[in-house]
């Protein structure tokens, strides 16, 4: 698929094609990954980890992806960084934001760099899966008017 | 408190004694100097005036007086010119003379006489029946031979018992001299001299080189002698000036005495007057000043009194809002600082214990699949992962009320209707009120200003105060009654939202804490102790003031005021 599918997004829904949603998740803390990756999974996700923002964007490159949810606070780089890369790179992916450094100016600064939603961790699996869901749905939507 | 309340106390008497003194001297010195100065220009040239008035007036008598004299003997040295001893020997022929004398020229001569060399008296025409006197031993005939001019005598008794003097002319006739001699009248002499009266005490007198008076003074006092002593004395160097000299009298008070030499130095022509009299418009001038000086002084005193009272309670005022504020500041700062610290320490937390309520999440999806199952122990198990869910939960409330507490401005301010806010976190509660059996009643204030706070900060306030209300009344139930409307006060408009319940009330040992951060009652696990401190932070950011009114058994009133004007001041 790569590049090409992305431009043509409308097909490009899991949802729509009755698949598995591929998410990819990126956070420094390795166990929390694990844990988290291991329970999506679980859930019938397809989950991918990357473990630092550069390892992320090197997913991004090599993977497509329906959803992406990042930590906004990371050793390499920030998590905005990481967002504003992302979109650059894939703007019809859409991001949530998922972190325990949240402060109000970070979140708002998520938001207008072009974040899904956000969560604060710890959070419900389940209220993680129910965003996660709901942002692979509209978020195709979302990149039509891209 | 004690002590430093004595001290600043005594920091602002010292104050306003340095005020009241600064003002006092500064104001006074300069009035009592321009007083002082003018009053003394004012003495000086007002004592040359009144001094060389008294002069110019005894110069002018004086010259009156010697004329006077002149005229008199003018009058007799003519009269002895014109005729002839033997003429003037005829009594009839003096008589006439006598009478055209006193028709032609002045009724002040008495009589006329003539004595020949041997001091016989050879006619007399008058008033008194003198006959042949012989005035061969009396001081003014002798004095009168010896005088080769018209010779006027002091003032004496002589044969008559009357005061008089005399004015005697020599004359030769036939190789022998000859006098003619008139008298002049004393009291036509004396009113010359009466006359000069001046004030209430100015009165003037001719005294002769023997210190005896010639004219009668006015005043019954008999004035001591010493300071016309001293004019006579000094005679030579006094001819033909007038003198003027002040000094104390025999009973104590000051004289003034203008003396002027008359008659070649003869007569000693003295006026006196008491120097009060003499100066009394000085003596006016100068109570007027002192009057003056007087009324200026107590309005001055009065005035530094009262400005430096309010001046000085002006200043309290300002060091005590200076403290207040200083302990704001303190206080904000404190807040400050602890939420940068809370926040810290929430980031931290946050990630461990994800993991951890992560963790705790795989273990349960493991368990519905594996053997574990039929364990007797599962159910164990379950209860164990909820626990850890609960407790991981109720760690996210802490840390993410911290991270609130921490935060800082920036948040997305908008224009919030406050009445509609409050409405929709009443109704976010009704359903927990419902459970406690709580009535939450609304007074809002129509109509009011929109104001502009960030929404979800001023909800979190409104949030926290009513469920701290509901928590209060849980087991009793009761009212909440929350009310908006308009005030004034901290120069300018304010709203007043007031959050009141019935609950068991704050004791006042609580009050004073209440908004310290960490600070609770409430059972431990129940309560953060950060809620009203965030509301405190919130409502202070936004310019206005949190207050607490409670006691126990009476409920608690939480009464916050947000400034309507704060945009338009800044």
């Amino acid at each position: 698929m790569g590049s090409r599918s992305r431009k043509t997004p409308s097909n490009h829904s899991a949802v729509r094609q009755n698949r598995r949603i591929k998410l990819l998740l990126v956070d420094d803390e390795k166990e929390f990954l694990k844990v988290l990756s291991n329970r999506l999974r679980k859930r019938g996700i397809e989950v991918e980890t990357a473990s630092s923002g550069a390892k992320g964007i090197q997913s991004l490159r090599r993977a497509d992806f329906d959803v992406a949810v990042v930590d906004l606070k990371m050793e390499d780089m920030g998590g905005i960084e990481v967002l504003q890369i992302f979109k650059k790179m894939a703007p019809e992916i859409p991001i949530i934001i998922l972190t325990g450094h949240g402060s109000e100016e970070a979140l708002v600064e998520g938001m207008t760099s072009g974040a899904y939603d956000y969560l604060m961790k710890p959070c419900d699996i389940e209220e993680l899966l129910a965003k996660v869901k709901e942002a692979a749905e509209v978020g195709d939507h979302k990149g039509d008017n891209i | 408190m004690g002590p430093v309340q004595e001290k600043s106390n005594g920091h602002y008497h010292a104050l306003r004694r340095n005020i009241l003194l600064t003002i006092i001297i500064v104001s006074i010195t300069p009035m009592i100097l321009v007083s002082i100065s003018i009053l003394y220009q004012f003495n000086v040239s007002y004592r040359e005036k009144v001094e060389a008035h008294l002069k110019t007036l005894v110069k002018k008598h004086k010259q009156n007086i010697d004329s006077f004299l002149k005229e008199k003997s003018g009058d007799i040295a003519s009269l002895a010119k014109t005729f002839t001893f033997a003429e003037m020997s005829d009594e009839s022929f003096l008589k006439d003379r006598l009478a055209v004398l006193q028709q032609e020229y002045d009724p002040a001569f008495v009589d006329l006489g003539v004595i020949n060399a041997r001091g016989v008296q050879m006619a007399y025409a008058g008033p008194f029946n003198l006959g042949k006197a012989v005035y061969s031993s009396a001081e003014w005939f002798k004095k009168a031979m010896e005088s080769d001019k018209v010779y006027v005598s002091d003032v004496f008794l002589g044969i008559r018992g009357l005061p008089h003097f005399i004015v005697a002319v020599r004359d030769n006739w036939n190789g022998e001299p000859w006098i003619l001699r008139a008298t002049i009248d004393f009291v036509a002499f004396n009113d010359l001299v009466e006359n000069i009266r001046i004030g209430e005490t100015g009165f003037a007198f001719i005294l002769n080189s023997e210190g005896e008076f010639q004219t009668k003074p006015l005043h019954n006092i008999i004035p001591s002698k010493e300071p016309y002593a001293g004019f006579l004395k000094n005679e030579a160097e006094l001819q033909d000036k007038i003198t003027l000299i002040e000094r104390e009298d025999a009973s104590g008070i000051d004289e003034i005495y203008v003396a002027a030499f008359l008659k070649g130095g003869r007569w000693l022509l003295v006026y006196q007057q008491r120097a009060a009299d003499a100066f009394t418009d000085l003596r006016n001038a100068f109570r007027v000043t002192l009057a003056i000086i007087l009324l200026g002084s107590i309005g001055i005193i009065s005035m530094a009194y009262i400005h430096s009272k309010k001046m000085v309670s002006r200043i309290v005022r300002m060091d005590k809002e200076k403290q207040i504020m200083n302990t704001q500041i303190v206080e904000t700062g404190k807040l400050a600082s602890i939420g940068e610290l809370a926040a810290g320490i929430a980031h931290e937390i946050n990630n461990p214990v994800a993991i951890m309520v992560e963790e705790a999440g795989w273990i349960e999806d493991l368990l519905s699949e594996e053997d574990i199952k039929e364990s007797e122990n599962l159910e164990e198990f379950k209860r164990a992962l909820q626990q850890i869910h609960v407790q991981g939960k109720r760690c996210k409330e802490i840390t993410h009320k911290l991270l609130s507490f921490a935060r800082k401005s920036g948040s997305t301010v908008q224009d919030v209707q406050i009445n509609e806010l409050l409405r929709e976190v009443i109704s976010l509660s009704e359903q927990r009120a419902k459970y406690s059996n709580v009535v939450i009643n609304k007074s809002l204030e129509e109509n009011l200003p929109t104001i502009r706070v960030s929404e979800s900060e001023l909800q979190q306030v409104f949030l926290n105060l009513i469920n701290n209300a509901l928590d209060a009344m849980e087991k009793t139930g009761g009212n909440i009654a929350i009310s908006t409307k308009i005030v004034s006060g901290h120069g300018g408009q304010n709203i007043q939202i007031q959050v009141a319940d019935e609950g068991t009330g704050i004791p006042e040992s609580d009050l004073i804490r209440i908004f310290d951060p960490f600070y609770t009652t409430k059972p431990v696990g129940k309560g953060t102790g950060l809620g009203l401190s965030i509301c405190y932070g919130i409502v202070k950011q936004l310019g206005g003031d949190i207050e607490v009114k409670s006691a126990i058994g009476e409920g608690a009133r939480f009464i916050i005021r947000i400034p309507l004007d704060e945009e338009e001041k800044k």
